[in-house]
Order: structure tokens, then C-alpha cells, then sequence
């Protein structure tokens, strides 16, 4: 079934099941992702994608990558309103990633496009930069699409952290597919598998864990 | 099966008539309120201690019966006893106070006057429970049953009419009509969206054929909010009662009650209520006889406040880490394994047997256009009486702090209402005189929430409120979206360091920022309203905030970073009470000597400040401006000579 909707002013067919983020890259219209994957079941948790949604005239902001397409739905990806919200969460995430005074890779280019001050909030940042926005990428990966469950989350509220279970780290030595998914690089540049939280896979297999 | 199982409605209404036949209405009989709070004051011991007296006096429950029931509400004076059918109320019992309550009932002559309630206003005594201005000024249509259950008792519930609303609905009334009565009632989600529960019904029944459940949410855990609590504790027939009959009206045959991890008796309360109702037929195959099958599924949680979410708990349930996802298809369409789910919140569904019972109408009758009925509160904090109250919808804050709350304790002056919990926000003395419902209470940027009303007097710092409620998100937030986690993690840190005096120049414009994009960006509903104590504090104590930024000074003389504690020489009588009783020996002088304190061992613990006897009250807070010297060691005191 094919179902028409607005984005950017722009008439977009779409399939039912679709989901926003989908029918706009279809259609070639570009909103910004960081937890995102194709092969992935959108988890909506880095909230970058988020766009205004009209319908019967009311308003709202949601994340494009699973709210699903409608009839005569009226999407709009840039606004003051979203544009302000991609500001403030890059700004947000930046102290966490932050090497040398800069940011790196998709969220240093989505920092400039917004015009995000990566040192606004700086001073005030006490935690320890993890280099990891937990975006989840690789544990769903990991998960979803490997099957191994080598890595998931632990804790939660601001102490939810990414974390590897040394029991299953055998596997990661050949996999290595999260590998190139992270979108702050910390995975790939720090390929002495002193990745995650803690857990070396290194000292795991020197039988020091 | 066993045989008490009933398989009519005519077999129901038979029993209740043998009950109350069995039943002396003139009886006395002794209830021990035994919900958490009075418990926590002792009273499950003061409960048996009645068992075992009342033996001893020789009657052993045939002339007087002792029952413990669940909360009465009034939990600021517990243990609560109350002698019914006088209702005469003894407050604060202990155990020592039961051989002679036992002799006086049993004697049937009059009251122990010290076991009284005694009324702050009037300084009266006052004897029965429905005249003490607590209890006089609300209307108790969910909670009202709670003093007269043993919650492990079905027959209780049963003699009070349980479970006839049930049966009017299984074989007087369609699931259609059952469904129309409750959107015309006009019943809104008692959790905290006030979301039209009829609506919500509507759509799950809707949905889809096959499977769909219903839930009920006990996850309550605003901090100071335990309505469902003692709703679950003292009355759970009530809440499976409701939840049945939703089922039935929405063609659900699968059920869940999910308790929070914190609450064990009302787990356990639940859990023998589902027994008994299946023992009788009020659950499982053919209910009552008709062709309604429904069962119940119990579920504990783990622990986490965010599980509460609606989608949260449904993967709770499922058996998966309880973390909101993304709901942008309904849950009513959607839920649990995919399926249609009515999530509903104890009180919401404890409304229903009233509402088919009584009829929609009645219920309309009740509350305000927008918000229909009446709505438990926990009334807690700066308040006199505090407890769990019951009120129509539409009474004035003002009322419930000050008529039902009996207003400030030590006559200090009243600040705010925090209503909604960590999703709420502080509403000022300006605006106490708003009706109670759910759009006015959002309309001042709070909500109704589950329930919570926290009241606070002129010492309690609004930053400090907002940094409280931000810091218990950062814990309890899930941690999975960016917006919540790290919006809640730099708001602490801006809050807390406003708190210590080092806040700075664009600190109020960088939370407003961060709680603009938590508000819209937020992937669940507690990132969404997380930020609002910190809003709403600068929506209505802005100048508390500038004056933390600006002169470093905390207005309530609360912030201990910008506070300094001070004897005035002038005042200081040398009577060494305040120096006895500093933790940290700070305060030096002696006997005849003035008093001073020693600011760097002072942790500024508030303790002289209390200690030191009103008729002098040398001991001053002083905050963002400079502390007077001390005088010069070896003052000593002039008194005036007696004449």
C-alpha cells in the first residue's frame, strides 16, 4: 500500500511499515543519525533524528527513526525547534567524546552543522569521559546481527555504561564487526581491545579475569 | 475446585446474606490500622497484644473482636485504632495502652481521654474518627472500605457489597455497556496523565481479536507517594474486582499485577487476594457461572523506578531489562508480546466496581468539568497532619493544606506544594487557591501525578528542591537516551553548584535550554517531565535563583554552603544548652561566658539553631552578608539584677 506524506515541503510516497527516517533518505532528504543502523531495529535513543510531525493540525516532535509513516503526514526536519534540539544534544555529548579540545567523526560534522559550542558545557562536566555516547550500536549489533551477546549495558540513569562479558570475549578475537559501527571511533582506534568498561580481552585470555 | 466456589449471581448474594446474618452490627470491634506506615510505629504488636487480651479478659472475640485492617489514612498518628461501631479513634497506641482499651470497650463505658486525637487548632480532644477535621473533610469513595477489611479476609469485602458490581456487569450488562458506562463516567488515569480511561479501554477492545491483557501498574514510586500502597494492602479485592470487569468490557482473558519490589505486604496482600477469588469464582473459567473466563498473573519488580513506564513494564513483564522503548503505536494496540495491553494504575481500576455499582452518573457528580471524582493524595512533608487523604476533585489546595493538612507545624509561614513527584513541579503560595484537577495542575506547569504532595515551609531552598528531584532522576532515569541522561547529569551539576554559591552569569538560560530539549527529545515520559521541578522553580522562585548566582546568598537559609550560623552577643544568655549539644564542640564559651562559634568546625547541622530556647533566639542563620565578629573571648553575660 502506498501512502503519500509531506517532508520538507516535498510529496514523498512511502510504503506502510515505513518508518519517517526511511522514506526520507529514500527520497534522497538527509536527518542526522547516530543510533541508527539499517540492519538494526531503530532504537530511538540518540534522538539526533529527531523531526516535527503535523497532524490534524497538532504538532509534535518525534524520533523519525521509528515513528512510521501515514497518510498525509506533515514531517518537517529542519526547524528553530529542531535545530535547537541537535544543537543541545551534541553540546550535551560532546565532554563525554572529547580528545584533545575536539570531537571527532559523524558528531563533529552534525557539532558544525548545528552550531553546537562542544565546550559549552565543558567546565561543568565531573564524569569520567568514557569516549562512549551509548548509542548501543555495538551491543545490538553484537546481538542482533551476530548473535554472540559478547557485549551489553550495565547500570542505568547516568551510570548506564556499555560493558563486555569476558566469558564470551573467545568470539571477538575473529568477529571484530562492531568494529567500524562506533560512532565516536573510540571502538577502531583502540583495537588493543581495551574497549570496554573495564575488561581487557587481552588479560581475559591471560587468564588474569 | 473447592466447594466454596459460587455459580451465580443469586449464589453471591446468598453468601453476603449469610455473612451479614453472622454479623452483630452492634458488636464492637477493635481495628489496628497494620498498612506499612503504622506498622512501622509498632502496631502488628499492638494488634496481637488485643488477640491476647482480649482472651485474657475472658471474652476471646465473641463480645469484642479485634481486626487489623489495612492503612486508615491518618498515618501521622499511628499506631491508629478505631472502636467501631462507635468509631471512637485512639491514636499513638502502645502497647502498654491495651489492657485498658480492652477493659473500657469491653466495660462499654466511655473513652481513655489521653488516647485522644488532640486537635492543634482548638487544643480539643476529639473522640470519634469521623469528627476529626482530617478525616471530616474528605470523601473516601476508593479508600472509604480500607477500615473495615481485614485485607485477608474475602468475606469482609464480600459483606460490603465486593464483587456485586462484578456480577452487574457479568449478567446485567454487555461489555459495550460496561464500556459506555466508564467513558461516560468520565474517569481519567489516576498514574499521572489523567488519560481518559474509557478512551484507552475503547482502543484495546478495538484492536485486535484474540489475546489482549490487562495490567495493573503498582509501581508507584514518587518519592513521599504510597497511595497504591495502601490500596493494594488493605483493599486488594477492590483493584482485582476492577480489573476483571475491565477485562470482561474490553474481551481481555489474561491479566497481570505488577508490585514494585518495595512493597511486600501489599505483594503479599495481592497474592492471597488472588487466591480467594479464585476460590471463589470471581476468577478463572466460567466467573460466577457466566461463560467469562479471566485469570491473573502476579509479577514483582525489580527495583526500578522507571519501570513504572508503561512500556517499561511491559518488558518488565516479558521478562527483558525494564526500559521504556519507543511507544508511537499505542499499547492499548500494542503491548505486551505485541499485543493489545490496558495498562491501568491501582486507583484507576479501585474506581471501577464504584462506578458500575453507582452508575456514571453518580460519579459525575462528583469533582470538577474536566476531572470527574475524587483523588487520593499523599499529604506529606511541612504539614501537620499527614497521611494518605481522599478528596473530590475541584477542593482548593488551600483546603487540602490547610482544612484537611492542618496546616504548618511550629507556625512557620508556607512556601510550595510539590505535587507529581520528579515529574511535578512546585506550585507557590500564590496559587494555592487553584482548584485540584488535572488541567489546572498543568496549566501551573506541575501535574496531578500519582498523587504525591509534598508541602514546604519558608526554610526549604527551591534550588535545593530542584537539585533533590534531578539528583533522584539521575538514578532512576534508565540512562538509554541522550536527552534525559546527560540533560539530567549537566542539570545536577549546574544545580549543585548553584547550591554551593558557585554558580555563574547564563547558568539559568543553559537549564532552561537543556529542560526545553529534555521536554521535546526525550525518547519516555520521565525525560519528558523530568526537568519540571527545575522549571517551575524558576518559573515561580526565580529570585532564589538570582540570589544564589548573583550575591551568593540562599534566601531560605538552607544551602549550608552559603549559610553561617551565629550567636548574637546581645542575646546570648551563656546558658550552655546550644554549646552541650554541637556534635562538633564548635561552640566555645562557657557558663556566664557568651557563647561564640568556631566557623571552621562548624558543619552547620542546624542543631544550636534548634536547641537554643525561643525566649532568647541568639542563634541567627545569616546567608550573603558578612558574619559580625564574635565578641571578644570572655564576655560574660550582664543580667539584669532580679528585683
Amino acid at each position: 500500500m502506498t501512502i503519500t506524506l509531506q517532508i520538507d515541503g516535498k510529496e514523498v510516497k512511502a510504503r506502510k511499515g515505513m518508518t519517517v527516517l526511511e522514506s526520507a533518505r529514500e527520497a534522497g532528504i538527509e536527518i542526522p543519525t547516530l543510533c541508527y543502523h539499517e540492519k538494526l531495529k531503530p532504537c530511538g535513543v540518540c534522538r539526533i533524528c529527531s523531526v516535527e510531525v503535523e497532524k490534524k493540525g497538532k504538532t509534535r516532535v518525534v524520533a523519525s527513526c521509528g515513528f512510521p509513516v501515514e497518510q498525509g503526514l506533515v514531517v518537517r526536519t529542519r526547524s528553530p525547534r529542531i535545530d535547537k534540539i541537535r544543537k543541545v544534544i551534541i553540546e550535551l555529548v560532546a565532554p563525554t567524546i572529547m580528545v584533545d579540545g575536539e570531537v571527532a567523526g559523524e558528531i563533529k560534522k552534525i557539532g558544525k552543522e548545528y552550531r553546537a559550542d562542544i565546550h559549552r558545557f565543558e567546565s561543568r562536566f565531573r564524569a569520567k569521559p568514557t569516549r562512549c555516547i551509548l548509542c548501543g550500536q555495538c551491543v545490538r549489533y553484537c546481538n542482533e546481527v551476530v548473535g554472540e551477546h559478547a557485549i551489553g549495558f550495565m547500570g542505568r540513569g547516568i551510570d548506564r555504561r556499555a560493558a563486555f562479558f569476558p566469558e564470551k570475549a573467545r568470539a571477538c578475537l575473529t568477529c571484530q564487526a562492531c568494529f567500524n559501527l562506533c560512532p565516536t571511533g573510540k571502538i577502531p582506534s583502540e583495537t588493543d581491545f581495551v574497549v570496554f568498561d573495564g575488561f581487557s580481552v587481552d588479560d581475559y585470555l591471560a587468564g588474569e579475569l | 475446585m473447592s466447594n466454596k466456589r459460587l455459580c451465580s449471581a443469586s449464589e453471591l448474594e446468598r453468601l453476603r446474606t449469610g455473612i451479614l446474618a453472622k454479623r452483630n452490627p452492634d458488636k464492637p470491634i477493635i481495628t489496628v490500622c497494620t498498612g506499612t506506615a503504622c506498622q512501622a510505629y509498632g502496631s502488628l504488636e499492638v494488634f496481637r497484644r488485643f488477640a491476647d487480651e482480649l482472651k485474657k479478659q475472658g471474652s476471646g472475640g465473641s463480645v469484642v473482636e479485634a481486626k487489623a485492617t489495612g492503612c486508615h489514612g491518618f498515618c501521622e498518628q499511628g499506631p491508629v485504632v478505631v472502636i467501631f461501631p462507635q468509631e471512637i479513634c485512639y491514636v499513638r497506641v502502645k502497647l502498654e495502652d491495651v489492657p485498658e482499651v480492652v477493659s473500657t470497650t469491653l466495660a462499654g463505658d466511655g473513652v481513655i481521654e489521653r488516647l485522644l486525637y488532640n486537635d492543634p487548632v482548638t487544643g480539643e480532644r476529639i473522640a470519634k474518627a469521623p469528627d476529626i477535621p482530617f478525616y471530616k473533610n474528605q470523601v473516601r469513595i476508593v479508600f472509604g472500605n480500607n477500615k473495615h477489611i481485614d485485607p485477608g479476609e474475602i468475606d469482609d469485602y464480600i459483606a460490603l457489597g465486593g464483587y456485586s458490581a462484578l456480577s452487574k456487569a457479568l449478567f446485567l450488562m454487555t461489555p459495550e455497556q460496561v464500556l459506555e458506562e466508564i467513558k461516560r463516567s468520565g474517569l481519567r488515569g489516576r498514574g499521572g496523565g489523567g488519560f481518559p480511561t474509557g478512551i484507552k479501554w475503547e482502543t484495546t477492545r478495538n484492536a485486535s481479536r484474540g489475546l489482549k491483557y490487562v495490567i495493573v501498574n503498582c509501581d508507584e514510586g514518587d518519592p513521599g507517594a504510597y497511595m497504591d500502597r495502601s490500596i493494594m494492602e488493605g483493599n486488594p479485592h477492590a483493584v482485582l474486582e476492577g480489573l476483571t470487569i475491565g477485562a470482561y468490557a474490553m474481551g481481555s482473558q489474561e491479566g497481570f499485577i505488577y508490585v514494585r519490589q518495595e512493597y511486600p505486604i501489599a505483594y503479599q496482600n495481592t497474592i492471597q487476594a488472588v487466591r480467594q477469588a479464585e476460590e471463589y469464582g470471581f476468577l478463572g473459567k466460567g466467573i460466577l457461572g457466566s461463560g467469562f473466563d479471566f485469570g491473573v498473573t502476579m509479577h514483582r519488580g525489580a527495583g526500578a523506578f522507571v519501570s513504572g513506564e508503561s512500556t517499561a513494564l511491559m518488558s518488565a513483564i516479558e521478562g527483558k531489562v525494564g526500559e521504556p522503548r519507543m511507544k508511537y503505536i499505542h499499547t492499548a494496540v500494542s503491548g505486551i508480546k505485541g499485543r493489545p495491553s490496558c495498562l491501568n494504575n491501582v486507583e484507576t481500576w479501585a474506581n471501577v466496581p464504584a462506578i458500575i455499582n453507582r452508575g456514571a452518573e453518580w460519579f459525575n457528580s462528583v469533582g470538577t468539568k474536566g476531572s470527574k471524582g475524587s483523588k487520593i493524595f499523599s499529604l506529606v512533608g511541612k504539614v501537620n497532619n499527614t497521611g494518605l487523604v481522599e478528596v473530590p476533585m475541584g477542593m482548593t489546595l488551600r483546603q487540602l493544606v490547610y482544612d484537611i493538612g492542618g496546616g504548618i507545624p511550629k507556625g512557620k509561614r508556607f512556601k510550595a506544594v510539590q505535587t507529581g513527584g520528579p515529574s511535578g513541579g512546585v506550585i507557590p503560595e500564590r496559587c494555592l487557591d487553584t482548584p485540584i484537577d488535572f488541567d489546572e495542575l498543568t496549566k501551573l506547569g506541575s501535574m496531578m501525578g500519582s498523587g504525591g504532595m509534598v508541602v514546604m515551609d519558608e526554610d526549604t531552598c527551591m534550588v535545593d528542591i530542584a537539585r533533590y528531584f534531578v539528583s533522584f532522576c539521575c538514578e532512576e532515569s534508565c540512562g538509554q537516551c541522550i536527552p534525559c541522561r546527560e540533560g539530567l547529569r549537566m542539570l545536577r551539576e549546574i544545580l549543585t553548584d548553584i547550591c554551593e554559591g558557585k554558580g555563574k552569569e547564563g547558568d539559568i538560560e543553559a537549564i532552561e535550554d537543556i529542560a526545553e530539549v529534555m521536554e521535546d527529545a526525550s525518547l519516555c515520559a520521565l525525560g519528558s517531565t523530568a526537568a519540571n521541578p527545575a522549571l517551575t522553580t524558576l518559573r515561580y522562585f526565580r529570585d532564589e535563583y538570582e540570589a544564589h548566582i548573583k550575591d551568593k546568598r540562599c534566601p531560605a537559609r538552607a544551602c549550608k554552603a552559603l549559610t553561617a550560623y551565629y550567636i548574637d552577643p546581645a542575646k546570648c544568655t551563656a546558658c550552655m544548652i546550644c554549646r552541650k549539644s554541637c556534635p562538633t564542640e564548635a561552640i566555645c564559651g562557657d557558663k556566664s561566658i557568651i557563647h561564640w562559634i568556631e566557623q571552621e568546625k562548624c558543619i552547620k547541622c542546624n542543631t544550636c539553631f534548634e536547641v537554643c530556647p525561643p525566649r532568647f533566639s541568639a542563634v541567627r542563620r545569616i546567608s550573603g552578608e558578612p558574619l559580625p565578629p564574635p565578641p571578644a573571648p570572655g564576655t560574660r553575660v550582664v543580667r539584669e539584677k532580679k528585683r
